[in-house]
């Protein structure tokens, strides 16, 4: 089994994790209506819980440093997380879209992890599998919802759609050793994923009546699994870190 | 008037067209009764209402407002205004219940050959 590419999905997914969910916490006490803003922040709250997981598979098997030191003591360029779960919050329309394209993916990862030859993250798949279902229909229920609903809403639909989609594929970009977790059984690597993730969004899409945003180019967006990121990570980091970098013992 | 409140349902208001103390809506956002059921085959309770723009809303919303924390089954919505109840004033025809023991079990005689029974066990 080779271990470095092992390590870098469990780290990727684990950072991806932790920082929407920091990111979608921001919404908490701000949500639209008090029952988005419950459903929204106890979402987040679930993707902490999956950031945590798998940093205890990291500290476990790997002999990496406990969770919370990992999450929360450690630089900026050695954070692997995409550049989608970077971007501010934006309006509710784009927190609703990038939602709804995240999980989508994370969906279909942890689906395909369910037959993973790893079994910490076999099991980790199939025991948040019904989380992030309803994960997946809350953002379907609003996207479908907004656009049908009046012009207005369409529209900001659409345009976060056309937005959003280019940054989502940073999800997909490639580790260093995707042959090596195919190969293992692992993880079926992140082409066979985008390709499962864009049949879908797309089926979705054309169901609610939207488009599909043309001539793409991600290019700009690839290069957080490698630790190069946006200039919105490091405020986050630095405001998420700011209580372990006080008292590194505190207890919360 | 100033509209602005933080409560967006406050918000959402006209308040400056209110007659009668009401305040005309032009939101979509009506309430949907919830209902609460812990295992498959019992019956699901009424635990509380949830402010939603559709049924399907209203279920995504009721699943974090009702079912963050206990065991749950399922849960089921009802448009609030889809729900039939008497009305307040009407109260009065429920007065004399209580007073109708003879609709309890104990009520009748058979009461002391239970109790004879439980007291010779």
């Amino acid at each position: 089994m080779n271990n470095t590419a092992l390590k870098e999905l469990i780290l990727k997914m684990a950072d991806d994790a932790l920082i929407i969910g920091h990111r979608n916490s921001e919404w908490t006490g701000i949500g639209p209506v008090l029952e988005e803003d419950i459903a929204f922040s106890s979402m987040s709250q679930d993707k902490i819980g999956h950031a945590w997981a798998l940093y205890n598979i990291l500290n476990e098997h790997f002999g990496e440093k406990d969770a919370d030191t990992t999450a929360f003591n450690r630089e900026e360029k050695l954070f692997t997380c995409c550049h989608l779960v970077e971007y501010p919050i934006g309006e509710y329309d784009f927190s609703l879209v990038r939602h709804f394209l995240m999980d989508k993916a994370e969906y279909h990862r942890y689906d395909m992890l369910t037959n993973s030859s790893f079994m910490p993250l076999q099991n980790l798949a199939k025991k948040v599998k019904g989380e992030i279902k309803y994960h997946v229909m809350h953002a379907e229920t609003w996207i479908e919802k907004l656009a049908n609903g009046n012009e207005e809403s369409k529209a900001r639909v659409q345009s976060a759609l056309n937005y959003a989609y280019p940054l989502a594929l940073s999800l997909f970009e490639k580790g260093t050793d995707e042959v090596a977790l195919i190969s293992d059984n692992i993880f079926a690597g992140e082409e066979a994923l985008q390709k499962a993730w864009e049949a879908d969004i797309k089926t979705c899409v054309e169901k609610y009546g939207l488009k599909m945003p043309e001539n793409i180019d991600a290019t700009k967006f690839m290069g957080g699994r490698k630790g190069f990121h946006t200039e919105f990570l490091a405020p986050l980091l630095k405001e998420m870190q700011e209580v372990f970098a006080i008292d590194p013992s505190a207890e919360w | 008037m100033n509209n602005k409140s933080l409560d967006p349902r406050i918000a959402r208001l006209d308040l400056q067209h209110v007659e009668n103390g009401i305040a005309p809506t032009n939101s979509h956002w009506v309430t949907y009764e919830v209902f609460h059921q812990d295992k498959r085959g019992k019956q699901p309770v009424h635990v509380g209402i949830v402010h939603a723009a559709s049924p399907e809303l209203a279920l995504m919303f009721a699943k974090e407002q009702y079912a963050r924390r206990k065991a749950t089954a399922n849960l089921w919505v009802v448009k609030s205004s889809e729900v039939y109840t008497y009305a307040p004033e009407d109260e009065d025809i429920f007065e004399t219940t209580p007073e109708k023991t003879f609709r309890e079990p104990g009520f009748y005689k058979v009461r002391d050959r239970i109790e004879a029974y439980k007291n010779k066990i």
